[in-house]
């Protein structure tokens, strides 16, 4: 049995008892969520935090999917199998089910959560990469009030986030705009298994039914999930079509930087960028156009 | 009496499932004594290191902590190193050096294994490292370092040599054949990972001066001598208790240093005392499977008769050669590499070595080596079909041994027992519907691009299990010959004893089954007794799947031994003389009758009452009715298959699905269809795991790089296809009742015929061959034309 170090643990009953318990505990102090990346660390005694503080009983106050017009918010203790069988959030995103799909397994996903995914910044991580790809941005709440971080400067690096200590992730926001749809897709080498390579997409169709944005992100290819601009410049404008697919496969094959590993050879890795990169796009604009009606055909 | 209908009860519910389901299995683990203190054992974090110095006293310190103890104190005890099963020996603590990571360098004993486990990180090593021997390939170069400084007289890292067949004749049919193939055949180090890892409960009373053991062992009574032997405790003053065994597939046949450190700390603090693996310990440091490197040449005219087979091989055996397997037989029983084929000549050279990877090469299902030298042979005849340009199963039928030259003496000297190998390939091609599948994947081929790459993979092997005659076969002296012991109950039920130890292979079921069908009673009335040395009789355990064939033919006999007895106590009570009276067991009820008057006799239980009871027996017959018997098999037995695997790969990804694959096996009489096809359900299972994605491997440092079950990755419900079986029966003609082995069947067959479907589908892209594991990395690489061995 891999039991962690003693640890102490308090259960927080709402926001601002999380943010300060852990300005009381210090730095020693860690959140936990659903767990499911934090405990596994803990038993193999690579994180030995001093303090948990338990946000479990938030769920009732961060556990929601709204979809608006313009917008959706997830609450960041939003569990994964909430975000899989919501079929409001699969109408205007289809790259959660998708995702989630090929998340982990079901005891997995009965706990982990949306905001424990992306604070964990795991390079492979899935969730990072959908909401890269959605442009999404996050809410962090502390001592001294909210702030809003987009995606792209949320991940600071493996394993790091602009979440400082004694601040909590409360909430993603993703803007709706019209025209779009997304697809995720991910090879890995068993269910259940962390990406070899996995890449969201997200497309927006203009009135012509020419690509207005596109958004790529990438997951196991880098030290951490970036948006790849060079594909948005590249797509924008742009007639939806295999060669654009190509163009915007390329560009992901020779911006990402993969390393060899058990998962592959940086080769299979950059080569799969580019293949996933394709597909991801292909579906998203298969979908947009079913989406958007016969004018699009 | 053999048959080639399955046994009365036949496809009965498993008896042992009533706990299991229930969750009242009782494991190792679950055993909670009075006072009872838990173990933890340090390990070495680097794979070679000199140890400089330990530094106990901080973890001696902590209040709940009984004992820490090192190689030094062991030393000082004579108990620093114990014997392994193949006459090397293994270090129960590192006393001079760390020779893999993982080792066990300290173990601590405390009042829980909470604080036993915090205690580990109160001990400092200080280490002065040395090159790791990592690259097999390296191993006897003369620059390499010496791992076995132990051994006096050790200048290099070789373990030992081994050969089979016959050189010469090998080499003059290699010198005139049309064709040979020749390739280099991988087959990776796996890692047998049982559900429940290893662990024991060790209470030595120092009243009686008797330790008891209740342990995770595939072979409870082998593991008694061999403690007794090397920690010189009389042997009858040791009962070893294997109780419910989650798995063992072969990693449960070792004595663990883990054992001997629960039996010291007890001895040390006269408490119980339980140690538990988990499950990096499990994978980093206990016994795995395979390591073969393989040079593999196949001869043949070019009409596709195959004329010889040769390899050399060079095996990792880790940094102790902690080997399983009889005495006579270093390399296994590789030596039935020629499979199924009457071939004209045969040769083997092996060459193992020592790298500083943890010891083992035990088994992992695979009948001491034989899914080696099923790959080996069923890779190299498929290998031959692609460069004949000819149909790899139209290649084996022309090959086969032919069912009249059964029993058949191979050219390594193994006698073949039966088989009818064409009417099981026969089945399976029609369960498959090889000529459609072949339609289709030359439809898919013209289509071209977009088209999912199919392939079709064939293989057909022939095990040789059920070890062994002791003429041939023992472990470490001891004879590989199965006790049972039947008793009878004055009111007709009965209690069996074996030697043999279930780990999930419904033994509690199958031995009630072979004694009811022999004794007409019911399966439920019948107890199966397995896993106490207190209360079993003498036997070598369940491994190499030799249950059914040796301790399997012992109940029988036993069964019939007690039936004789009570033919003679009815012709007592019936006043005919025994010759007189017809055995039978219609509607499942033993009874027997004057011969031509039904209804006129007794049934067993009335035999069984008056054996126990107060009226007369016959002159010379003895009260009660039992039967001991000490089974020495004349032969092994030959269980044999067909499987045919189709997969699709992604061309875009490289990533192989399973789509079908489909089992013909011929283990003769089946006694329990269900448990039957359980087994080969789970070694098929196995064996995708082996060819797709299972996999321990290093880093250039010596990191093994499969401490997890995130990392060492075994297949789930989603990777396999739904099991399509079929069945033949071809009898074993030296066992009682026909019954060949089949626990490792599907692990040995099944591995080839998917790596030979995975290279029929990449046959578009010329390649000839990759190794496993397929992970859709490893593919593409081959798709590029860079297949590598997984190094
Ligand atoms: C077997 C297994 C397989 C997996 N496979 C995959 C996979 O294929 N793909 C994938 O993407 N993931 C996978 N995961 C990870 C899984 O999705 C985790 O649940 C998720 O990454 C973390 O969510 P959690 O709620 O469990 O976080 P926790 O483990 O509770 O926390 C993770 C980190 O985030 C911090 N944290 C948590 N919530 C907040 C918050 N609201 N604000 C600030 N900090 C916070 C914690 O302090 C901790 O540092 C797998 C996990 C397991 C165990």
């Amino acid at each position: 049995m891999q039991v962690p170090a003693p640890v102490e643990y308090a259960r927080a009953i709402s926001v601002e008892h999380a943010i300060g318990l852990l300005g009381r505990l210090g730095e020693e102090a860690r959140l936990i969520a659903g767990g499911h990346s934090l405990l596994p660390m803990m038993k193999l005694r690579l994180a030995n935090p001093e303090y948990l503080v338990d946000i479990n009983d938030l769920h009732a106050e961060l556990g929601y999917i709204e979809v608006g017009p313009t917008e959706v918010r997830l609450g960041a203790m939003t569990r994964h199998r909430e975000l899989l069988e919501s079929d409001p959030l699969a109408a205007v995103c289809p790259i959660f089910r998708d995702a989630e799909r090929v998340i982990a397994d079901p005891p997995v996903r009965n706990r982990g959560t949306l905001g424990g995914a992306l604070c964990q910044a795991d390079p492979s991580e899935d969730l990072s990469s959908v909401c890269t790809a959605l442009d999404a941005s996050c809410v962090i709440q502390g001592a001294d009030g909210v702030r809003v971080v987009p995606m792209d400067d949320f991940h600071r690096g493996p394993y790091e986030t602009a979440v400082g200590h004694a601040e909590i992730l409360t909430e993603v926001r993703i803007p709706i705009r019209p025209g779009g749809s997304s697809a995720y897709a991910k090879v890995d080498r068993r269910a259940g298994d962390w990406a070899v390579v996995a890449a969201g997409a997200a497309l927006w169709l203009d009135e012509h039914a020419t690509i207005a944005d596109a958004r790529v992100g990438l997951a196991a290819v880098g030290p951490h999930t970036t948006h790849l601009p060079e594909v948005s410049r590249a797509l924008r404008g742009r007639e939806p079509s295999e060669a654009a697919w190509e163009l915007a496969g390329g560009i992901a094959a020779s911006a990402c930087r993969p390393v060899t590993d058990s998962r592959g050879s940086a080769d299979y890795k950059r080569h799969l960028a580019g293949e996933l990169t394709r597909r991801t796009l292909r579906t998203a604009w298969e979908r947009a156009r079913e989406r958007g009606g016969a004018s699009w055909r | 009496m053999t048959t080639t209908t399955p046994m009365g009860h036949g496809r009965m519910l498993r008896k042992e499932d009533r706990r299991f389901v229930r969750g009242r299995g009782r494991y190792v683990d679950d055993l909670q004594l009075p006072g009872m203190l838990h173990l933890a054992v340090l390990r070495s974090p680097v794979a070679h290191a000199r140890i400089v110095s330990i530094d106990t006293l901080a973890a001696e310190a902590h209040p709940k902590v009984k004992a820490v103890v090192t190689g030094a104190m062991l030393a000082e005890r004579g108990l620093a190193w114990m014997p392994t099963l193949s006459g090397d020996r293994q270090a129960v603590l590192a006393t001079d050096k760390v020779r893999f990571q993982g080792q066990e360098v300290a173990f601590v004993v405390a009042e829980d294994r909470y604080s036993a486990r915090d205690a580990l990180e109160l001990i400092d090593v200080e280490y002065d490292l040395l090159e790791p021997v990592v690259d097999v390939r390296r191993a006897l170069d003369p620059d390499a370092a010496l791992i076995r400084d132990d051994v006096p007289g050790k200048t290099d890292n070789h373990c030992f040599d081994w050969e089979t067949g016959d050189a010469a004749a090998a080499e003059a049919v290699f010198a005139r054949a049309e064709v040979v193939v020749r390739q280099e055949l991988v087959f990776p180090r796996v890692h047998p990972a049982p559900m429940e890892t290893c662990g024991a409960v060790a209470d030595y009373d120092r009243i009686e001066e008797k330790l008891t053991l209740w342990s995770t062992t595939q072979a409870p009574h082998a593991h008694r001598t061999l403690l007794s032997m090397f920690a010189g405790i009389p042997e009858h003053r040791i009962r070893v208790v294997s109780p419910d065994i989650g798995g063992g597939f072969g990693n449960k046949v070792p004595v663990y240093p883990g054992y001997v450190h629960a039996i010291v700390g007890s001895i040390m603090t006269g408490r119980p005392v339980k140690w538990t693996e988990d499950r990096t310990e499990n994978l980093v440091a206990s016994g795995f499977a395979r390591d073969y490197v393989m040079q593999g040449e196949i001869a043949a005219t070019r009409e596709g008769r195959i004329l010889a087979v040769r390899s050399h091989v060079l095996a990792d055996h880790g940094a102790f050669n902690g080997t399983a397997a009889p005495r006579k037989f270093p390399g296994g029983f590789f030596g039935v590499f020629t499979g199924s084929y009457d071939i004209e000549a045969a040769y083997c050279s092996m060459t193992a070595v020592h790298t500083n990877k943890a010891p083992g090469g035990v088994a992992y299902a695979c009948s001491f080596r034989i899914a080696e030298a099923v790959y080996l042979v069923e890779r190299l005849v498929d290998m031959l079909a692609a460069e004949l340009d000819r149909d790899p199963v139209s290649l084996r039928m022309q090959n086969f041994i032919r069912p009249d030259q059964f029993p058949y003496t191979s050219r390594t000297g193994w006698v073949y027992d039966s088989g009818d190998y064409p009417r099981a390939m026969e089945l399976a091609l029609q369960i498959a519907g090889y000529d459609e599948l072949r339609a289709e994947q030359a439809e898919r081929r013209a289509r071209g691009a977009g088209e999912p790459l199919m392939g079709i993979g064939v293989s057909f092997f022939t095990e040789a299990v059920g070890a062994g005659p002791r003429k041939d076969m023992d472990m470490l002296g001891l004879g590989m010959a199965d006790g049972c012991e039947l008793r009878v109950h004055p009111t007709g039920s009965a209690v069996v004893r074996i030697s043999v130890q279930t780990q999930g292979q419904g033994h509690e079921t199958t031995f009630a089954q072979l004694i009811a069908e022999e004794l007409g009673l019911h399966p439920d009335d019948v107890d199966v007794v397995h896993g106490d040395t207190d209360s079993t009789p003498y036997g070598l355990g369940t491994y190499g799947s030799r249950s059914t064939p040796v301790s399997g033919a012992a109940a029988v006999l036993a069964a019939r031994r007690v039936r004789d007895k009570a033919q003679l106590i009815a012709a007592g009570m019936l006043e005919v003389a025994p010759d007189d009276l017809e055995w039978s067991t219609a509607q499942g009820g033993g009874r027997f009758d004057v011969r031509g008057v039904p209804g006129s006799g007794v049934t067993i239980q009335e035999v069984a009452m008056r054996a126990h009871g107060a009226g007369d027996l016959p002159d010379g017959v003895e009260g009660g009715l039992d039967a001991q018997i000490s089974y020495n098999p004349d032969n092994l037995t030959y269980p044999f298959g067909a499987y045919i695997c189709v997969v699709d790969i992604d061309p875009g990804t490289a990533v192989v699905t399973v789509r079908r694959f489909i089992a013909v096996d011929d283990c003769g009489t089946r006694i329990n269809e269900m448990i039957v096809e359980g087994q080969i359900h789970g070694g098929l299972t196995d064996g995708i795991g082996m060819a797709l994605m299972e996999f321990i491997g290093f880093d250039e440092h010596g990191n093994c790089l499969g401490g997890s079950l995130m990392d060492y990755l075994i297949p789930t419900a989603l990777e396999v296809p739904d099991w399509e079986t079929g069945t033949t029966v071809t009898p074993a003609p030296d066992h009682p009742i026909g019954a060949k082995g089949v626990g490792e069947s599907a692990t040995v067959g099944s591995p080839p015929a998917v790596v030979n479907a995975v290279i029929d589908a990449l046959a578009p892209y010329g390649v000839r061959h990759a190794d496993m594991p397929l992970t859709p990395s490893r593919v593409w690489e081959a798709m590029q034309g860079r297949a590598a061995p997984p190094f």
